[in-house]
């Protein structure tokens, strides 16, 4: 509320408090628990700071929230800006949620260079929330880059065994795509002299931009090229699967979670709010490929031998999903966007943190190494049902809602495309790994999960049954964003003029 | 003295006129102090003490630089123009000497060489650089240039036991020698074709009438010579054999002070003339020395060849700015490079600087394989490398973010759209070998084990200035910039206009053909 005093602070203090936390961490001896107790709380404290934002957010209004705006650097015009809507609200909260768990479920498997591990990754979210939050041109391309790094390193440091050509691969991949975006924002500055979102955003829309029309189709796919591989959008995906399997189970979760939601976010934000029409004229080239991604993903997923590359191909698969969703231009579909982009962070989060239990104990992600998993470890069993159910799109658990809205939105924007999404992949593999014989001998030792393990899944497969009861809490706050995300360009324009 | 004529009295240099080149004079009086010293003190000792002296020059000669800054104006017959163009590059080339030498001080005693004049050269080019920032006469612009370069030639052979150090030497002053001639050649031309060899002048006679075919020759001569010296592309092979075979600390220095005087005189040059068909042959040479500087570097595996090549790539970066033709782009482009080349110089000196310490006896350890597991064995000294690498790739909070920044946003302002594609696209490549070193350091297990000295303290402070330099253009770049702009206002036309109106009085250019 405009009245609380501290308000236009808190987006500061909820970005900043990790990076705080890394600082601090920085000048730790080198006893690998209290680093780990350390980060824990740390990382619970941001969330429980980020709690403040649902709780005071004012779900009816639309428009930027929290807002600060302060000036950074006078040539060139750099702001500290940050804001926030509907759109970012959910999108920090699961950052800051799934962080705590990421330090949980890395308590047991990062025995090595520990302090670097928890430094990092706080870093990392720092990063990561700053990307939803700013809303200055330059402080979100500046925060963009700044996750590339330590998510590199969470790869090729603490990774499995081509854990360097997974990180080059994955900061080539982004790092290039990303370029042209910051063309892309560079031609802005210079025709309109400022980084402000929401300044350029009325320009282009009351077409005061010189020069605009003949650029806008370049400059809208600047954008969409650097969003398209960090989503990642068919065919710019062969990093993910590369980095998702040697990445640290900590690094798959955030990578899974968040990192691949900026992409989509991105899109949200810059291409469907900069140039409306653009993303109109393209839509139908990239609701192809967004469908493409969701077959393709969901059959390869069904094929793989690797039970993190299985998972994620089936991240492909849903963030077509999104994709779908984002370009259909109804309100359904950017709801269900929203949406499942939410869920996927919850669930494929779940997903790999109990892949990453998995290798915890035998080494491996081999599907074909287990088999009768159910047995030795009832409860690790039941928890990975859960989520896989989740996952799927059962009804009632966080995974239905969003893909059921992006249906009925794509279907009223055309009534050709229609897909239900591929859920067989997920069930097979649930059936090799758990249920049948023991292939193995080792996996009937096998511990079932710790305290540790438990304290990080279950939050998750709690998260997604909310979700899947009361969406109404989540989509209460991205309706109105959604909207606005939507009116059509030209009554930007008139709400202009006549304002002025 | 009346019984002088007039324009002799006139002629004869005031104190002011000595003020306007204080820190030249200071410089050189250090400079021969150190070699007068170097054959009374012992031997043992002698690296240290010259060492120091040279350090007590360049402070001196940065106290010089502040003190000269209050009297702004021309000297010695319209020669010398003390503005804040000039302050600023003598601020940066002494700096970087500075760095340099506290880098050195090690570096010296470690690889055997006794030399008091290795100091003694440094601050002799030191000399040529800060000159060649100050004068506005195309002779002495030249004179700055020779004195600058032959210092740098024996520089480079300073490791006189190694085959490769001599090799790059004769090579350096071999090609250098002959780039020399290009740009004296074209500053005949241009006096041939206008008469003047004081580019203020020049600059007026090419506003006001018809522009020679003679200028276009002249410019392109010149602007060879030039480029030989910053290692644009296409005159830049000779880049990776010398700085291969120079000392590390020196390869820091020449691949930024004298870099940096030569591209202050091009854009002294080049827009206060205006350089009439300047577009296109800058537009090549950036767009060669980015790509091919990137390109080149992909498949290096001596790290000293590597950042040779990329210093030809960040050539081509800083060249994008000198592709500004309209004055209020102008400004901005000059601002730009002067950013640029203040960037470039703290990261690169600090990257040599770690070099330097790590390559050890002999310079044995300078292959990517030798930094396998770096950042275990000397983490400050890996994450002090790394910070330089990132800076050099243009990662944010860095000072390589907004020089990059700062000329891609000039060249998309003055709508060079392709160039600054073609820009941003080899800065993505060039992430990909910097990178290399990173995960060579961290990712990689060492293969052999290669010793890892403690920093002394003279490293020790010259890599704190550096990666405070660095951080500070990164995070705070604004009051650097400021004063860019306000100087890069100076050598711009028109103020040169004002300025020759202001000089009707005083006696014409020295060389003129009446």
């Amino acid at each position: 509320m405009s009245t609380d005093s501290w308000s236009p602070y808190i987006l500061t203090f909820v970005t900043f408090a990790p990076l705080v936390g890394a600082l601090l961490l920085m000048l730790f001896p080198r006893r690998d628990r209290d680093i780990r107790i350390f980060s824990l709380v740390f990382s619970l404290l941001t969330f429980l700071l980020s709690l403040h934002l649902p709780v005071h957010f004012r779900r009816a209004v639309t428009g930027f929230q929290y807002e600060i705006d302060r000036s950074w650097i006078s040539t060139p015009n750099i702001h500290y800006h940050m804001g926030m809507d509907g759109i970012s609200l959910w999108l920090v909260l699961l950052t800051t949620f799934l962080t705590p768990l990421c330090v949980l479920i890395s308590w047991k498997s990062v025995h090595d260079r520990v302090k670097e591990f928890f430094i990092i990754l706080l870093i990392l979210e720092t990063a990561l929330i700053g990307v939803f939050t700013s809303l200055d041109l330059f402080l979100f391309y500046f925060f963009w880059e700044a996750t590339l790094i330590p998510m590199a390193l969470l790869i090729g440091i603490f990774g499995h065994e081509r854990k360097v050509y997974a990180a080059a691969k994955f900061f080539m991949y982004t790092m290039i795509a990303s370029v042209f975006m910051l063309a892309a924002i560079l031609w802005l500055y210079a025709k309109t002299g400022t980084f402000n979102f929401v300044t350029i955003r009325d320009q282009i829309a009351s077409h005061q931009l010189a020069g605009f029309p003949g650029a806008a189709q370049w400059l809208f796919l600047g954008f969409f090229l650097a969003f398209a591989v960090k989503v990642p959008l068919f065919p710019f995906h062969t990093w993910l699967p590369d980095a998702h399997v040697e990445a640290p189970t900590a690094g798959s979760v955030l990578l899974a979670g968040v990192l691949l939601k900026m992409g989509t976010y991105g899109m949200l934000r810059f291409n469907l709010g900069l140039f409306p029409e653009q993303a109109h004229n393209n839509a139908s080239w990239i609701m192809t490929l967004a469908l493409i991604g969701i077959i393709y993903g969901a059959l390869v997923a069904m094929v793989q031998p690797n039970l993190k590359k299985l998972i994620a191909y089936s991240s492909v698969s849903h963030l077509g999903f999104v994709v779908l969703g984002i370009f259909s231009f109804t309100q359904a579909g950017l709801n269900g966007a929203m949406f499942v982009m939410l869920a996927h962070g919850i669930s494929t989060g779940g997903l790999f943190m109990l892949a990453g239990i998995l290798h915890e104990r035998r080494h491996t992600y081999e599907i074909s190494e287990f088999g009768g998993v159910a047995s030795p470890m009832p409860v690790y069993a039941t928890s990975f049902l859960f989520i896989v159910l989740a996952s799927l799109g059962l009804p009632l658990l966080n995974g239905f809602i969003g893909e059921f809205l992006v249906l009925s939105g794509a279907f009223e924007a055309r009534a050709i495309y229609g897909i239900l999404g591929g859920a067989g992949y997920l069930l097979w593999m649930y059936q090799r790994v758990f249920f049948g014989k023991v292939t193995n001998p080792i996996n009937n030792s096998m511990r079932d999960m710790i305290g540790f393990e438990k304290a990080a899944v279950w939050p998750c497969a709690l998260a997604a049954l909310v979700m899947g009861v009361a969406p109404i809490l989540w989509l209460g706050a991205i309706d109105p964003a959604v909207q606005d995300a939507l009116a059509p360009p030209v009554t930007h324009a008139v709400s202009k003029v006549v304002g002025q | 003295m009346t019984f002088l004529p007039a324009a002799v009295l006139q002629a004869i240099p005031q104190s002011t006129d000595y003020i306007r080149i204080l820190p030249e004079l200071v410089l050189s009086v250090f400079g021969i102090v150190v070699m007068l010293l170097e054959p009374l003190v012992d031997e043992e000792k002698s690296q240290k003490l010259l060492g120091l002296v040279a350090l007590g020059g360049a402070v001196a000669g940065l106290l010089a630089t502040w003190y000269m800054a209050r009297s702004p104006g021309l000297a010695f017959s319209n020669m010398v123009k003390v503005d804040g163009f000039s302050v600023f590059f003598h601020f940066l080339v002494i700096a970087i000497a500075a760095v340099v030498i506290l880098s050195s001080f090690d570096y010296m005693a470690v690889q055997g060489i006794r030399a008091g004049e290795y100091y003694a050269l440094i601050l002799f080019g030191v000399v040529g650089m800060a000159l060649m920032s100050s004068a506005v006469e195309l002779v002495l612009i030249f004179i700055g240039l020779e004195i600058s370069s032959i210092s740098t030639y024996i520089l480079t052979g300073f490791r006189r036991n190694e085959a490769s150090s001599s090799e790059s030497s004769l090579k350096y002053f071999l090609l250098g020698s002959f780039a020399t001639a290009f740009f004296l050649y074209g500053v005949a031309l241009m006096f041939g074709a206008t008469g003047f060899t004081n580019i203020a002048l020049i600059s007026q006679k090419l506003q006001s009438g018809p522009v020679e075919l003679l200028v276009y020759v002249a410019m392109a001569l010149m602007f060879v010579g030039l480029g030989f010296k910053v290692a644009a592309a296409p005159f830049h092979i000779w880049t990776p054999d010398v700085y291969e075979g120079a000392p590390a600390p020196i390869v820091g220095f020449m691949s930024t002070a004298p870099k940096a005087a030569a591209f202050a005189v091009l854009l002294r040059v080049v827009f206060t003339i205006n350089a009439p068909g300047r577009f296109w042959l800058i537009w090549i040479a950036a767009a060669f020395s980015m790509t091919l500087g990137n390109v080149g570097a992909l498949v290096q595996t001596n790290i000293k060849r590597l950042l040779a090549y990329s210093s030809i790539a960040h050539a081509g970066y800083l060249l994008v700015a000198f592709a500004m033709i309209a004055p209020d782009n102008s400004v901005s482009g000059i601002s730009a490079a002067m950013f640029y080349a203040a960037s470039y110089a703290a990261m690169n000196v600090g990257a040599f600087a770690v070099i330097a310490h790590f390559a050890n006896t002999g310079e044995r350890y300078v292959t990517l394989e030798d930094y396998e597991g770096l950042g275990r064995s000397a983490p400050l000294l890996a994450a002090t490398l790394t910070i330089f690498l990132l800076s050099l790739i243009g990662i944010p909070m860095t000072g390589g973010f907004f020089a990059k920044f700062y000329v891609f946003s000039a060249a998309v302002k003055a709508n060079l759209i392709w160039l600054t594609l073609i820009g941003v696209i080899n800065s993505a490549i060039g992430a990909y070998y910097y990178l290399r070193i990173v995960v060579v350091m961290y990712m990689r297990e060492p293969r052999k084990p290669v010793p890892v000295t403690p920093v002394p303290i003279g490293l020790g402070a010259a890599l704190a200035i550096s990666i405070l330099a660095t951080l500070y253009l990164g995070i705070l770049p604004n009051q650097v910039l400021q004063y860019a702009q306000q100087s890069a206002k100076e050598i711009l036309p028109q103020q040169a206009a004002t300025f020759a109106n202001s000089t009707e009085t005083e006696p014409a250019a020295p060389v003129s053909p009446h």
